[in-house]
């Protein structure tokens, strides 16, 4: 079991889609989640809705919708020039990171490339020694200049092409692990409830746009109605340049979201079940927005109890984001247990009690 | 896709055995004073054929392949086997190591890449702070070397040390008629040189060497060239090709090369005026024989003709070059035909070279 989601998320940050594009993600997805659930579709703006239905007799079973954005940042063509492509961004990507990145370039065929900074010499002199703007790279796919001319159009989507790497201590590199870790974490969990009684219906949504406008996010909740809502994303890992204040451990766990965006009262019960099952976690502090699927969520319709579980991530929005295959385990350990131990009329005990 | 890209290939007379020793040499780690498993790939290429083989105090594999005829013209040839990388400068901490760059590498292309560390290449990366947690004035200037850290995971390898060297972990790729990888600074002069090994024309003296330390000022080919006593030098290296449009549409004035033209034949860089009786062989046999070439732009960058042309009383040299775009950064990018035509080039030109070159003016 252990190895499955490593292998299943070594296939998962193989695949490109990018906000807006999220389809080869969400046939992977699909295929990994059809075997664990009753019911699999996909909504009006592309997120993948998948239902594993709860145990309890009643025909009406209250809801829990776990999401977990699908989509990744990439880049976009905006002009092909003597067989070079500018682009821009979709998401936000330091430009630090840019030179030297393998793409593939979703022309009308898929086309391997190369970001390139120019040399200074070719750049406007105020740039010489500076970081090279995102308008200023190109894209360089090695074909003859009315070769790319022919394959290459504006608006088409780019995406990271960096391979997997298995790193020490059970950890794994690569793009585009925000968020597929956490789509990992859903898959653990959905395995690991079909062992289990759970008297709520699950859905499972992998959405769409996250690193846009939570497009995916703020419509599958008007189509699923759920009782409550729990997104799982990732969050800043400890890395070189940082405080222990303003991230948390890499391995040591899955962190617990807490803020405005998040139920004080989910928080509680997170906890409990954390301790319960000693499954390690730490606790995230969020003083205003959590710039996840959970800002949509909590106010989706006349607004969703809302959680935040997050895996440990080093290297935010690089090609080689870390994770740690542990940590995704006890994050879908940790919704397993949530889930198996809500009760049907859970939701009463929701309440503000000061 | 790859079929049909086969088929364009038909024309070219780079066989398979050639790219695949290439993708070998791309792909193995190299860095400057850590030339061996280069050094192991092409002594297994040549060892066989050639008339004497040794390695010197230094590291540079010397071979020779005599002419067929006696007071034949003793040519040295020299590719040079090093490439820029990093090395690991502590026992790191957690997994994060401190490195240091070797050779001449931009800091801006270094941030965001895989990386393989030491001889079994133990994959790591070179990741970034995230944007998260930088002032606007930090986020606009580049990372420095210092602030980075090789990061080979969650805890420190058992197979990285202190001083081990580091390379960008890039895997040889086929782009059309174009070759993506890291390193082609100078494997695929390497490759080239191999090739005129096997092919070696009979009526020369070739002496090939493939240096070190090349990236830190032509070390390797300083001793080569002074224990090898030839009468002409040849530096076959890797050239940058800057030939991408200028950002505001105008000219572009300084490309130094460009792709697809065919080896850089060269009349000055900082270190070496070629000597004019070489460049007008090379450029006659060009034109005689219809091979493509192009005159690099005079001006900066260097190569082992640098110290070689000055060894002894003087040796006449020049350099020549197969252009390739994005030079020490992570890939670099060449073109078949431009790889082929050096070849081609250097086979002609060597083959119809003699003593009488010494005697014309210079």
């Amino acid at each position: 079991m252990e190895n499955d989601i490593k292998k299943d998320l070594k296939e998962l940050i193989s695949l490109p889609g990018v906000s807006g594009f999220e389809k080869p993600a969400a046939d992977a997805i699909e295929a990994l989640w059809y075997p664990l659930v009753d019911e699999i579709s996909l909504s009006k703006v592309g997120s993948l809705h998948a239902l594993k239905k709860g145990t309890a007799k009643t025909e009406e079973k209250p809801r829990i919708l776990l999401a977990a954005h699908m989509d990744a940042i990439g880049l976009m063509v905006t002009k092909v020039i003597d067989g070079f492509i500018r682009f821009t961004q979709v998401g936000g990507i330091r430009e630090h990171i840019l030179s030297g990145q393998p793409v593939i370039v979703h022309g009308r065929e898929d086309l391997p490339g190369v970001v390139v900074k120019p040399v200074d010499s070719l750049l406007p002199s105020e740039l010489a020694k500076k970081v090279t703007p995102t308008e200023y790279l190109w894209i360089d796919v090695g074909l003859e200049p009315a070769d790319v001319e022919k394959l290459v159009k504006p608006g088409d989507v780019i995406s990271f092409a960096q391979e997997p790497l298995e790193l020490t201590g059970d950890t794994l590199s690569g793009h585009s692990q925000d968020n597929r870790a956490s789509v990992a974490a859903l898959t653990v969990c959905l395995r690991e409830l079909q062992k289990m009684e759970h008297a709520w219906d699950v859905w499972a949504v992998a959405t769409t746009m996250e690193e846009i406008n939570f497009a995916g996010a703020k419509t599958s909740p008007m189509a699923i109605r759920p009782d409550i809502a729990v997104a799982v994303d990732v969050t800043f890992a400890n890395s070189v340049g940082t405080t222990d204040h303003e991230t948390v451990p890499l391995g040591k766990g899955v962190a617990i979201g807490w803020g405005p965006n998040l139920h004080p009262k989910l928080y509680d019960r997170f906890i409990e079940i954390a301790e319960r099952f000693e499954i390690p976690y730490s606790k995230e502090v969020m003083p205003d927005h959590s710039y996840t699927d959970a800002i949509p969520l909590q106010v989706s319709a006349e607004g969703i109890p809302t959680m935040l579980l997050s895996v440990p991530l080093r290297y935010m929005h690089n090609t080689v984001e870390i994770v740690s295959i542990k940590d995704i385990q006890r994050t879908g350990h940790l919704l397993a247990q949530f889930i198996a131990a809500l009760e049907f009329d859970y939701l009463d005990k929701i309440v503000w009690d000061e | 896709m790859a079929e049909k890209r086969m088929k364009q290939d038909k024309n070219t007379l780079i066989s398979s055995g050639q790219i695949e020793l290439l993708e070998k040499l791309c792909n193995t780690s190299g860095v400057t004073g850590d030339e061996g498993a280069v050094r192991k790939i092409v002594k297994q290429e040549i060892e066989s054929i050639v008339d004497e083989m040794r390695i010197d105090s230094i590291g540079n594999l010397l071979v020779q392949k005599k002419a067929k005829k006696k007071n034949a013209l003793k040519v040295l040839v020299a590719a040079h086997m090093d490439e820029v990388g990093f090395m690991i400068v502590d026992d790191g901490d957690d997994g994060a190591y401190r490195f240091d760059v070797v050779g001449g590498i931009d800091a801006r292309n270094i941030p965001g890449k895989a990386v393989w560390v030491g001889k079994d290449q133990v994959p790591a990366v070179i990741g970034t702070k995230p944007p998260h947690f930088s002032s606007d004035e930090e986020s606009s200037q580049p990372f420095k070397v210092e602030s980075l850290r090789i990061d080979a995971g969650l805890e420190n390898s058992k197979k990285i040390k202190k001083g081990d060297r580091a390379v960008f972990a890039t895997r040889f790729q086929r782009l059309g008629d174009s070759l993506l990888a890291k390193a082609f600074d100078d494997r695929i002069g390497v490759a080239t040189l191999i090739e005129l090994v096997k092919q070696a024309p009979d009526n020369i003296d070739l002496m090939a060497a493939f240096t070190v330390q090349e990236e830190i000022g032509l070390r390797g080919a300083k001793v080569a060239a002074y224990a090898m006593q030839p009468d002409i030098a040849i530096a076959l290296d890797s050239t940058p090709a800057n030939d991408m449009p200028m950002w505001d549409g105008s000219d572009n004035t300084t490309y130094n090369t460009r792709l697809g033209e065919g080896p850089a034949i060269y009349m000055a860089d900082r270190m070496t005026l070629s000597d004019p009786r070489l460049v007008r062989h090379f450029v006659d046999t060009a034109e005689k024989n219809d091979i493509p070439y192009q005159i690099r732009q005079p001006g900066g960058g260097g190569t082992d003709a640098g110290l070689m042309h000055l060894q002894r009383e003087g040796i006449p040299a020049m350099s020549i070059s197969i252009p390739g775009r994005y030079a020490h950064t992570a890939r670099m990018l060449v073109r078949m035909s431009d790889w082929e035509d050096t070849i081609r080039l250097l086979k002609q030109a060597l083959s119809s070279i003699s003593k009488a070159i010494l005697k014309q003016e210079r």
